[in-house]
């Protein structure tokens, strides 16, 4: 579904933060991206999702047969892509619901669909608010405006359930959130799993994973993945850290 | 006759038709405008509005039929008044069976009574101009404890080119009644045309006045609104402005409160594009102790366009125990268009709660970027933006008719959804 071959990728500025990485995800999988903090997760995410204020110098990302790096964000979007932020960004006056239905014609239309009916929407917005046990009203509540922290990660996933994609890209999902919030929004993504889609976490604690099972789990670090493994990498990272695969690799 | 050319204001009046008969207000008028001049920006009030290349050109006073259809606003079910050119076309209005409003012409307003209201407010020489030269208007009285039955539509339409439009209402809310006003301002063919109107009204205690004005003339028209109301005590008074049109436009709105327990309420939006200049000069002027202000104004200027808004409130020392509240802000959509913000509070009295602020900025990257990454093209995420951020002014317009219609034109002007 999604193949990364040795990207470069730098900010405006000049400075280069992803240094030659690959990565293969098949439909069905999930990876699980660890790493130091400013290793590069927060920017592959960016980079995938098509934000300005990044070049990519060198490299390719193949999603499902298109060139990714050629569309621009909202065509990435309409292609199956989602991105939960880790810092989802409050926007006043904009309600969360409003910006869905405009979003989801608009994907629709790219796709060639029917536009939604009124009636199925809400239907379908209950059912996703519901999913993730988000209030009903901060659904129809001005985007993140004034929501906390755990409430802005559940409304990513709760947009996540609206737009149903092929790959997401989930963003420490994970931290801010309770631990009860954590199990339901857990079990939220194990629902829209299948075996067409995929899921990128990016996460720095092993405790999301024993929710949500990685196929594989990568270590980011310098802009490059160093290690791949499987569930157990995660375990053994939370007990050792990162430095004793620096190690390894320089022997 | 010479002396006559080296005078600008005298030079402009001078093909004005002379009335026929010189009421008391119109004489005032013209001695005040003798040895008047028109502004330069070296005058306070109108540092950031150039007026000179709009009075050095010549404008002619004529009456003339419109094509009202294109203007009536779908189920707004209103007495309709139009005024064409600032000539009142009784034969394009409808006047609804209503026992709480009587309908004047603005000859009809009692001199005294109206000498007495406007007694110590300020002139300029635009609303002087229109006083002296005034083609027609309107002089409605809202009755006692009533409430009208309809709206009151003030339909104004420019129709030709480098004609002047000097229209004059007075509204005249009695006390404990309530009204709507809704004014729009149109044109049609009218390069170089000039609407110089002036809008006033008595609210008397414990009566209730709303008004929207929405203006969407040409980008090719001048527009100069002088608007004075007076309020008694336990009165309210809520304006909402609305401006997409003209290519010059200053929006001068005065409320002197004279009363205590009275509420005001001012709120603006202004979407500039083009070169358009709109410019929106508010005063507040709090007499009596225990009153209330709110104004809130939002401009959205894209292009080469130009936002003015000076809001002022004044709180004089006897008035104790006033809450105030300015707000002005603003989104600049291109490098090139700007915004001159300037709130004032004025403040005399000591027990005052009075807060004001403006901010001129861009719209948030982030948040495109957010709603692009959502399936949003970066036009539609603009638009959003855009709605969200003018969406609460508008929303103080409450008739769902008017608001329907100014979303239609919004969509039309704009591509912008609500
Ligand atoms: N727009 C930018 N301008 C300058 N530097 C940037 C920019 N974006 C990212 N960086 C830098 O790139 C590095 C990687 O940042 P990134 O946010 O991708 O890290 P991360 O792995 O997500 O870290 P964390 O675990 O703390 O979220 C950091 O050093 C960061 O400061
Ligand atoms: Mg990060």
């Amino acid at each position: 579904m999604l193949t990364i071959k040795n990207l470069h990728a730098s900010v405006e500025e000049g400075q280069e933060i992803l240094k030659g990485l690959n990565l293969e995800v098949k439909a069905g999988e999930v990876h699980a991206i660890m790493g130091p903090n400013g290793s590069g997760k927060s920017t592959l995410a960016s980079v995938l999702a098509g934000k300005d204020g990044y070049e990519v110098t060198e490299g390719s990302v193949d999603f499902d047969g298109v060139d990714l790096l050629d569309l621009e964000a909202e065509d990435r979007a309409k292609e199956g892509m989602f991105l939960a932020f880790q810092y989802p960004v409050e926007i006043p006056g904009v309600s969360n619901v409003n910006f869905l239905r405009t979003a989801m014609n608009e994907i629709r239309e790219y796709r060639n669909e029917d536009k939604m009916s009124a009636k199925d929407f809400l239907a379908k917005v209950k059912e996703a608010s519901n999913l993730v046990e988000l209030d009903n009203k901060l659904a129809s509540r001005a985007v993140n405006v004034g929501f906390s922290g755990g409430e802005k990660k559940r409304n990513e996933i709760f947009q996540m359930a609206m737009l149903e994609p092929k790959l997401a890209i989930l963003d420490e999902t994970d931290s801010g959130l309770d631990i009860d919030a954590l199990r339901i929004v857990s079990e939220g993504v194990n629902k829209l799993r299948s075996k067409d889609n995929a899921v990128i976490l990016i996460t720095h604690y092993q405790r999301l994973l024993e929710y949500i099972k990685p196929d594989f789990v990568h270590v980011l670090s310098a802009g490059k993945i160093i290690k791949t493994g499987g569930k157990e990498l995660a375990l053994e990272l939370e007990e050792k850290g990162y430095d004793w695969i620096n190690e390894e690799i320089a022997q | 006759m010479e002396l006559v050319l080296d005078n600008k204001v005298l030079e402009f009046v001078s093909d004005f038709k002379k009335p026929e008969t010189i009421s008391k207000v119109r004489k005032q008028a013209l001695d005040a405008l003798n040895g008047m001049d028109f502004p330069t920006t070296r005058v306070e009030d109108w540092k950031y509005t150039r007026v000179g290349k709009y009075v050095k050109k010549k404008y002619k006073q004529v009456q003339a039929t419109a094509n009202v259809e294109d203007y009536t606003i779908a189920d707004l079910n209103a007495h309709q008044l139009v005024f064409v050119n600032g000539y009142y076309d009784e034969s394009l209005s409808t006047i609804k069976e209503d026992d709480a409003i009587s309908v004047h012409k603005i000859e009809e307003l009692d001199e005294e009574y109206y000498s007495d209201i406007v007694d110590g407010t300020s002139e300029n020489v635009f609303s002087l101009i229109n006083k002296a030269y005034q083609t027609g208007g309107v002089f409605i009285q809202v009755k006692k404890n009533k409430k009208a039955n309809f709206p009151i539509h003030f339909l104004h339409v420019l129709e030709g080119e480098e004609v002047i439009a000097n229209a004059r209402h007075f509204v005249h809310m009695e006390t404990g009644s309530k009204a709507e006003v809704v004014a729009t301002y149109h044109s049609n063919n009218s390069e170089n045309s000039f609407t110089n109107v002036v809008l006033e009204g008595h609210v008397e205690s414990n009566a209730s006045l709303t008004i929207n004005k929405l203006q969407s003339e040409a980008k090719n028209v001048f527009h100069i609104s002088n608007e004075l109301f007076v309020q008694d005590e336990s009165s309210n008074f809520l304006i909402n402005t609305i401006t997409t049109g003209a290519l010059m436009t200053r929006n001068g709105l005065e409320v002197i409160v004279e009363g205590e327990n009275c509420h005001t309420e001012m709120n603006g939006a202004y979407l500039g594009t083009e070169k358009q200049h709109m410019d929106n000069h508010t005063l507040i002027d709090q007499l009596y102790s225990n009153c209330t202000s709110s104004e809130s104004y939002k401009g959205v200027m894209d292009g080469k366009s130009v936002g003015v808004f000076n809001g002022k409130v004044i709180v004089r020392q006897d008035a104790q125990k006033i809450a105030a509240y300015q707000s002005n802000k603003n989104i600049l959509l291109s490098k090139t268009a700007s915004v001159n913000s300037k709130p004032e509070l004025e403040i005399y009295a000591d027990d005052v709660r009075c807060s004001h602020g403006s901010t001129i900025g861009e719209l948030d990257e982030d948040a495109i970027f957010y709603l692009r990454a959502r399936g949003i093209s970066a036009a539609s995420a603009k638009q959003l933006l855009v709605a969200g951020f003018i969406g609460d002014v508008l929303d103080k317009v409450e008739n769902e008719a008017l608001r329907t219609n100014i979303d239609e034109l919004f969509l039309n002007d704009f591509g912008w959804k609500f």
